[in-house]
């Protein structure tokens, strides 16, 4: 049992740079599509539908090959990376715009620092190299790995982060009542389990398999708060 | 008048001079990497211009790059770039979520890649300066980002500043009260600002400064090129075991008795 490790890596002050990230939600509250507490459950439950099984899936995908590496003493290096090399690929596909593909391996790289200096592990250093930094799925994956969680515990982390993420966004630039948002967030709480679950059951799954749903608007958005000249968030 | 006076070397300062020809500071051995100063402060006080006026002195000097943190992205770092300064590869902008004081104390990962990114991109550097987002007296820099801080504030926001304290004023390794020029309009005491300073500080220096007046930022220049060589020479602890006589350079409330920095050799005008 590693729940304290859990518990570190789960919260919100682990310094992984996500501070940062909006998930989209300042676009949304400028283009006007929230505005209010159901605009942010709306928002939300959005970004469970799409983001959270991609990214819980990578996450557990990961997490589940760095342990398997993890435990083979006599793999290749070959064996090793390749399948990180082809989640990266899948996971660069399936993030369609630029602005949120340099905001994931942003996320991913600062994870990575903090996630090396908490748990150091080798296990890091099988994460494709890009100057950018590792996707985050990716390196939540191999942290959770270096932590000793199981891939459930991962899917959970990358599911529950989701949806964390924006909801304190909503906070600082609605000026949410903050005890009404941690009461949508524990409303939503079941469904966040759910996709966690699902996404740890295909985590055997090969990278081509694992799921690949889009939201178009969100791509959009994200690229057109990328040319903003005053912005709050980083994405 | 502070130009009268600008360039008097006030006795009555503690104070120690070098050994005339002895180079105080022990030899440079190769740096591992640049030292970081950051530079924090209340909103409006004057960081940029302070890092603006440190680009013009120093620029020439050392292989200098600045790290901003903006609450609106890259307004400071396009000041910055505008201002001609230094070259816009040098300059990169964090973006900080809402949270300046986050970005440079509690989850700094955006600023150490934007370091690191600097030195991949320029090779080798002495000195990065990181500029915080204008925040409040409560914000400071993480040692895990940055060496040393300065601490700016400003004769406008009030004289009674420093009598508050917070981390900043109380903590910071220069504390800077900044747009001396502006006292008079605002009915700023500067001597109350000096007691004041002195009282939560201690040992710590501040330094009465106008940029209006001092577009090189001549004291706080030299104090940073104090940190650089003493950084050099002593490693990562250096500046801060530094045993030198750091008297204060406070000047009194009329007389801004600042001697001049740039002719005193490696002795800055803060340290000596």
């Amino acid at each position: 049992m590693h729940r304290t490790a859990y518990l570190l890596l789960a919260d919100g002050r682990f310094p992984s740079g996500g501070h940062a990230h909006s998930s989209g939600l300042e676009a949304a509250v400028a283009a006007g599509r929230v505005t209010d507490l159901a605009g942010l459950e709306q928002f939300l439950h959005g970004r469970l539908s799409y983001a959270a099984p991609v990214t819980a899936a990578f996450t557990a995908a990961t997490h589940l090959s760095a342990a398997r590496t993890g435990s083979a003493p006599s793999a290749t290096e070959s064996d090793v990376t390749v399948p990180f090399l082809s989640l990266d690929r899948e996971l660069e596909a399936r993030t369609v715009s630029p602005a949120l593909r340099l905001a994931s391996r942003r996320q991913g790289r600062a994870l990575l620092r903090a996630g090396r200096n908490t748990w150091p592990s080798e296990l890091y250093g099988q994460l494709p190299k890009h100057p950018d930094g590792p996707h985050q799925p990716l390196a939540l994956g191999v942290t959770a790995a270096a932590a000793g969680l199981s891939t459930e515990e991962a899917a959970q982390i990358a599911a529950y982060g989701v949806l964390t993420g924006p909801a304190s966004a909503a906070v600082r630039l609605l000026g949410l009542d903050p005890y009404q948002v941690q009461n949508l967030l524990a409303r939503m709480a079941g469904a966040c389990d759910e996709i966690a679950a699902a996404a740890a059951a295909v985590a055997h799954k090969s990278p081509q398999e694992l799921p690949a749903h889009a939201a178009p608007l969100a791509d959009i958005s994200a690229e057109l708060h990328a040319t903003w000249e005053v912005r709050l968030f980083a994405s | 008048m502070r130009a009268d006076h600008a360039y008097d070397h006030d006795e009555t300062v503690p104070h120690t001079h070098p050994e005339p020809g002895v180079d105080p500071h022990p030899p440079l051995p190769q740096l591992d990497r640049a030292v970081r100063i950051g530079i924090g402060g209340p909103v409006g006080s004057g960081k940029t211009a302070l890092v603006a006026a440190l680009c013009r002195a120093l620029a020439g000097q050392l292989r200098l790059a600045v790290v901003t943190n903006d609450i609106y992205t890259t307004e400071d770092a396009d000041f910055l770039k505008r201002a001609g300064v230094l070259d816009s590869a040098r300059i990169r902008a964090v973006e900080t979520g809402c949270c300046p004081h986050t970005a440079i104390r509690d989850d700094i990962s955006a600023n150490l890649d934007a370091v690191e990114e600097l030195e991949d991109a320029l090779g080798p550097l002495d000195l990065v300066l990181v500029e915080s987002g204008g925040d409040n007296l409560t914000a400071t820099f993480s040692k895990g980002l940055v060496d040393q801080q300065i601490f700016v504030v400003d004769v406008a926001g009030g004289d009674k500043v420093p009598r508050k304290g917070g981390p900043g004023v109380t903590t910071a390794d220069l504390l800077v009260i900044n747009k001396t020029d502006l006292a008079p309009l605002v009915g700023a005491d500067l001597a109350v600002m000096d007691r004041d300073a002195r009282a939560r500080r201690g040992t710590l220096p501040t330094i009465f400064q106008s940029i209006a007046q001092d577009p090189h930022a001549s004291q706080v220049a030299a104090w940073v090129r104090h940190v650089v060589a003493h950084s050099r020479g002593l490693g990562h602890a250096g500046a801060q075991g530094d045993s030198h006589a750091h008297s204060r350079t406070h000047a009194g409330a009329e007389g801004h008795s600042h001697a001049d920095a740039q002719d005193r050799g490696p002795a800055p005008a803060g340290v000596r």
